[in-house]
This record gives structure tokens, C-alpha cells and sequence, in this order.
């Protein structure tokens, strides 16, 4: 009861607050809260297989279960463990070799193959954007299979054409070739698509600009390396971390070619992989979900300071 | 979006000399890109003897030429899982690329064109999704779900699909700008309700993006391998690719008895990447319009 006069002295406060039109205001906001309904249903998938399991995994890492201790709590203790776990480390270790090595040789590649394609138009040129692209559209299943076959140093063409000097074929999954099989793989999976992002954000370039550089006596390199890549740079950026996120996460090819590999792919050859064995080949969850989560903060870490050092960390979406 | 080019420039000769080497360089290119496929189509035509030691060596096709009985075996190898399997992809890809454009659509329709309290950060807790590792998802995921009961059922495959941040994302910056606000308003004038202003005045505007989003996402679960891995062991709910590596790990596992499913691995590869080949060659127009929405600002 004592509340009710300032109830009542504040709601004329709060209409005087408002501008004129109190009422219009109030259905705008209203209408604006609508919105909540558009995200909802993402929102909720959203809740369930992001946030639930990140909270849940992060729940089971913080414990650890013995078979003569039971499940008992034991805080960071899955994740010290992980981050001084040789085969966790010796794992993180090659993908971040890999990204590093992997992502200029396909962006040169993808970056050099858009420009061309840019600069020509003929129907040659058309036609190998389609054929440089398919790639995208064959399962990375598929593609390690068939590059499993060409690898084979008994059935497979190097035999043949190493064959023919009278040399043996190398083995592209042998212990020393095993990163630069691997590499191969994954660049002809996906120079392609990076290829036609950039291809679409050359497209997009306003083609006066062109001419006026031409009428400033610029040769088509100049053009290439003052105009198109900084105009291009925002696609650039965002396929590089698509490359990145996607590389620190390596699983499907390494996989893939383990059986034709002769063990030279261990079960520990990425973190992934490695998790992945944990999980399903000893039924360890808790340590699984400790390497699925510490595999998390290597991919946020790494992405973060490869924005800091493009200094793209505000534009890049905006 | 296609910009008329600077046309008819004076041919030089330099310039030819260019051209000609661009085209040896996208020539190379073009061999180094179609060389699996090609072995691909040659080693579908071989029987098992000739797949490993074919006359005419891994990218030629051998004196026996065994496609249609391989066809037959492929189709009829137990009971025709293969098919199965093709239908199961078939199955996840559209349902859950359906379902995860609905969503994206809607949610990028309700971040670009509502200005409702609490949107700043939820869109920044998307665009900080975009950076989460999918594949780390996956075991967490698998736990969650074998909890409820939900592992190696479809609902495993297509229901973690439905999460598309990226999706939401590119709808967000198609809507903002394809849709314009005077067009919405209009609408509420006339007395449409928010529901059917978006379905009768936005949702064709976002048309393009969202067949680009569609594509997208049906060639991300068509090609997704480590959830439906994780996530089933029925053999009868596998994707084709889960099904590959099924029988990739047998036949590897009894070497010379497992030659005759090297030969079906291959074929089956060769069925398996047929439609989605098509699909990108009739659909051109739309990956290519579609895919530089992200990267243009």
C-alpha cells in the first residue's frame, strides 16, 4: 500500500518524458520487438547445438572419470593435461605448420587465378572458372579417396611416369612427403571457391576506375597491384579466415587417406583426429570435450591474432 | 551486378603475347583440376584386375571394359545399400538445407530490419559464432544428444545442420540493402501485418541470396562427413560419404580380398558426385551472383 503514491506520481512523469505522441512511440517499439520473433527460431537451434553443447562440453571437462575413483571434479586438471599431452601438442603443432605453409600457396594460387580471369573474357576463360571450381562441389571424402589412388607408388600414374626414367615413384604419404601430399590435396579442394569469391569481388569493381588509372599511363600490373587486390582486401581477409578456421580443424583428408597412408598418419596427426580417437576409439568423453574445447581456444586465439595483425578486426564485418 | 567492361581495347601485340601466355597458365591450371576426375572416369570403367594393374597404366582406359557390370554390382552389392545411402544424402542435404535457409532468412530479415532491444549483442554473439570451429561442435553435440537418446537417429544429421550462422549472416547484409525501408512501410500502411510484409514485399527481394544461402548449405551437408560420422553407426542411415569410408576401411582391411570394393568405392564416388556436378553447372548464375555478398561492403 505505501508503494501506490509513487506509482502514481511517476506515471505522469514517465508520459511527460515521452515526446508528443506517446502512444505512436510505444507501437513503434512495439513493432520493433517483432523482430525477436524473425530471430527466434534460429535463435532457439542456436541455444541447442551451440551454446548447449559448448556449456555441456565445458561442464564434463572439468571433470575426469577413473575407473577406481568414479567422476570427480578436478577444474583445469583435463586441460593442463592437454596442453602439456605430447600428442595434443605434437597435433596442434602440424595444423598450425600446415595453415601456415598451406593458406599463402592457395591464396597466391586463388588470388592469381581470379586476376587472369578477370583480365580475360574469352570462352576459354569461362570455361576454366567452371573446371578450376568443381573441385567445391566433390565431397572431401571423395577427393582423398581419388588422390589416394594417384598417390599409390604401385597402381597409381608417378609409377608410370617415374617408371618410364627407370626411377621409383616417390610416396607422397611417406613420412617426408606426408605435409606436402596433404597440402596438394587440400589446395585442389579448395582454390576453386576461393577463387570465385575473389572472382565476384573483382566483378563488383567499378570499371571507370580502370580507365581512369589507364589514363595515368598505368600498365596492367600496376592496375592489378594498386587497384583490384586492395579492393578486393575485405574478401581476402574473410577467405583467409575461413582458411584458417578450416585448416586448424583438419580431419576428412588426413582420415580419409590412412588407410592408404601405411601408418604414416598416426591416430594423434591432428587435434582433431586425436579427439575424435579419444572420443569414440577409448570412449573417453571427458577428455574429449577438454581437447574439442582447448582445439576451440587454439582456433579463437589463432583468428585473433591474424585479425590483429590485418588490423581488419572493425571492418571485416561490419 | 555484371558491369559493363571496358570493351574494345586497341590489340597490341604485346598484348596478344599476354594472352597467350594467360592461357597456357588457366590451360595448366584446367589439366592439374580435372586429372582425379579424369582417373575417376577411366577407373569406373575397370574391372578389379584392371583398376591395380591395367594395361594402359591409372589414366587410361583398359582393353576390358567392365563399366556396366561394375553398375550392376555397385546397385546390387548388399542389398543395394548404395542406393540407400544415395537417398539418405539426398534425404539430409534438403531437409536440412531447407530447414537451415528458412531460419537464416528469417533471422537475417529480423536483424537487418528491426531495431529491437538486445540486438547489438546478439548479433555480435552470431558474428563470434561464425568464428567457432563447427567440427569442435561435433563431439560435444554427440554427447549432448546421446544423453537424450537422439544419436543415430536422422534427427542427429539434420537437426545440428539447421545451425547456419554464416547464412544468417549473409541474409543480414543482403536484407539491409535489398529490401529498403519505404517499401516496408508502405506495406504497413496498406494495413499488412509484419509477417505478411515480409512475405509479400521482402521475401521476394531477398530471392537471389537466398538460393545462394540454400546452395550453400545443401553442398555443406551433402559434403559433411565428421558429423554423420560421429553421429551414426546403423549402417541404413549413413550419407554417402560415411558409406565410402565404411567400405574404404574394409577393403583396406583385407587387402586382396577387398580388391573388388576398391572397384565399387570407385564407382560409387563417380555416381555420387554426378548430381551435385549438375546441379552447379545449371545453377551457375547463382553461386557466382551470390558469393560475393559476403566479401563486398
Amino acid at each position: 500500500m505505501a508503494n501506490a503514491p509513487a506509482v502514481a506520481a511517476q506515471s505522469p512523469t514517465r508520459s511527460r518524458s515521452t515526446t508528443a505522441n506517446p502512444k505512436r512511440h510505444s507501437t513503434e517499439r512495439r513493432r520493433q520487438r517483432v523482430g525477436w520473433f524473425f530471430i527466434l527460431p534460429f535463435a532457439i537451434v542456436f541455444v541447442v547445438f551451440l551454446v548447449a553443447p559448448l556449456g555441456y562440453a565445458l561442464y564434463l571437462s572439468l571433470f575426469s572419470k577413473g575407473l577406481a575413483t568414479g567422476t570427480v571434479f578436478t577444474g583445469i586438471g583435463q586441460y593442463v593435461t592437454a596442453f602439456s599431452d605430447p600428442s595434443f601438442l605434437k597435433g596442434v603443432w602440424f595444423v598450425v605448420r600446415f595453415a601456415v605453409v598451406l593458406i599463402p600457396v592457395q591464396m597466391a594460387v586463388s588470388l592469381g587465378v581470379a586476376l587472369v580471369l578477370d583480365a580475360i573474357t574469352t570462352r576459354f576463360a569461362r570455361f576454366a572458372r567452371l573446371m578450376i571450381f568443381l573441385p567445391y562441389a566433390i565431397p572431401a571424402v571423395i577427393g582423398a579417396i581419388m588422390w589416394g589412388f594417384l598417390y599409390s607408388p604401385t597402381f597409381g600414374p608417378l609409377e608410370q611416369i617415374f617408371g618410364a626414367f627407370g626411377a621409383d615413384a616417390p610416396f607422397p604419404l611417406s613420412p617426408e612427403n606426408v605435409f606436402g601430399g596433404l597440402l596438394n590435396v587440400v589446395t585442389w579442394q579448395w582454390a576453386g571457391y576461393y577463387m570465385i569469391i575473389i572472382y565476384a569481388a573483382l566483378q563488383g569493381i567499378d570499371p571507370t576506375l580502370y580507365e581512369a588509372a589507364k589514363l595515368d599511363g598505368a600498365s596492367a600490373w600496376q592496375v592489378a597491384l594498386r587497384i583490384k587486390i586492395p579492393l578486393v582486401s575485405s574478401a581476402l581477409v574473410l577467405i583467409l579466415v575461413f582458411a584458417l578456421i578450416g585448416t586448424l580443424q583438419f580431419f576428412t583428408e588426413p582420415q580419409i587417406l590412412r588407410p592408404s597412408a601405411n601408418g604414416n598418419i598416426s591416430p594423434d596427426f591432428t587435434p582433431n583426429i586425436y579427439a575424435y580417437t579419444q572420443a569414440f576409439s577409448y570412449a573417453n568423453f571427458n577428455y574429449a570435450s577438454a581437447l574439442s574445447f582447448a582445439l576451440g581456444i587454439v582456433v579463437f586465439i589463432a583468428v585473433y591474432i591474424f585479425l590483429f595483425l590485418t588490423r581488419k578486426r572493425g571492418n571485416l564485418f561490419s | 551486378m555484371t558491369a559493363i567492361r571496358a570493351a574494345a581495347l586497341p590489340r597490341t601485340r604485346k598484348r596478344g603475347q599476354r594472352n597467350l601466355v594467360a592461357h597456357l597458365f588457366l590451360g595448366v591450371l584446367i589439366l592439374y583440376f580435372l586429372v582425379p576426375i579424369w582417373w575417376l572416369v577411366v577407373a569406373s570403367t575397370k574391372d578389379a584386375s584392371g583398376l591395380f594393374n591395367g594395361s594402359a597404366g591409372a589414366l587410361w582406359f583398359d582393353k576390358d571394359f567392365a563399366l556396366f557390370q561394375n553398375i550392376a554390382d555397385l546397385f546390387t552389392y548388399n542389398d543395394g545399400i548404395y542406393l540407400r545411402w544415395l537417398g539418405n544424402s539426398i534425404f539430409y542435404a534438403v531437409v536440412g538445407g531447407l530447414g537451415s535457409t528458412v531460419l537464416a532468412v528469417l533471422a537475417g530479415y529480423g536483424f537487418a530490419k528491426f531495431r529491437f532491444r538486445g540486438r547489438s549483442f546478439a548479433f555480435a554473439l552470431l558474428l563470434g559464432s561464425v568464428m567457432v570451429p563447427l567440427t569442435a561442435l561435433v563431439i560435444p553435440t554427440f554427447i549432448l544428444l546421446s544423453n537424450l537418446g537422439l544419436t543415430d537417429t536422422i534427427w542427429a544429421v539434420i537437426l545440428p545442420a539447421l545451425l547456419n550462422p554464416f547464412g544468417v549472416y549473409l541474409m543480414q547484409v543482403y536484407a539491409k540493402d535489398a529490401v529498403p525501408d519505404e517499401l516496408l512501410d508502405a506495406a504497413r500502411v496498406d494495413g499488412a501485418g509484419e509477417f505478411r510484409a515480409f512475405r509479400q514485399v521482402a521475401l521476394p527481394l531477398m530471392r537471389p541470396a537466398l538460393i545462394t544461402v540454400l546452395l550453400l548449405s545443401i553442398v555443406g551437408i551433402w559434403n559433411n562427413f565428421f558429423l554423420p560420422l560421429a553421429m551414426l553407426s546403423d549402417t541404413h542411415l549413413f550419407p554417402i560419404t560415411v558409406g565410402l569410408y565404411l567400405w574404404e576401411g574394409q577393403a583396406a582391411a583385407n587387402n586382396g580380398g577387398g580388391a573388388s570394393l576398391w572397384g565399387l568405392i570407385v564407382l560409387g564416388s563417380f555416381v555420387s558426385i554426378i548430381p551435385l556436378i549438375i546441379a552447379f553447372l545449371s545453377l551457375q548464375k547463382y553461386w557466382q551472383g551470390g558469393l560475393s555478398i559476403g566479401s563486398l561492403k
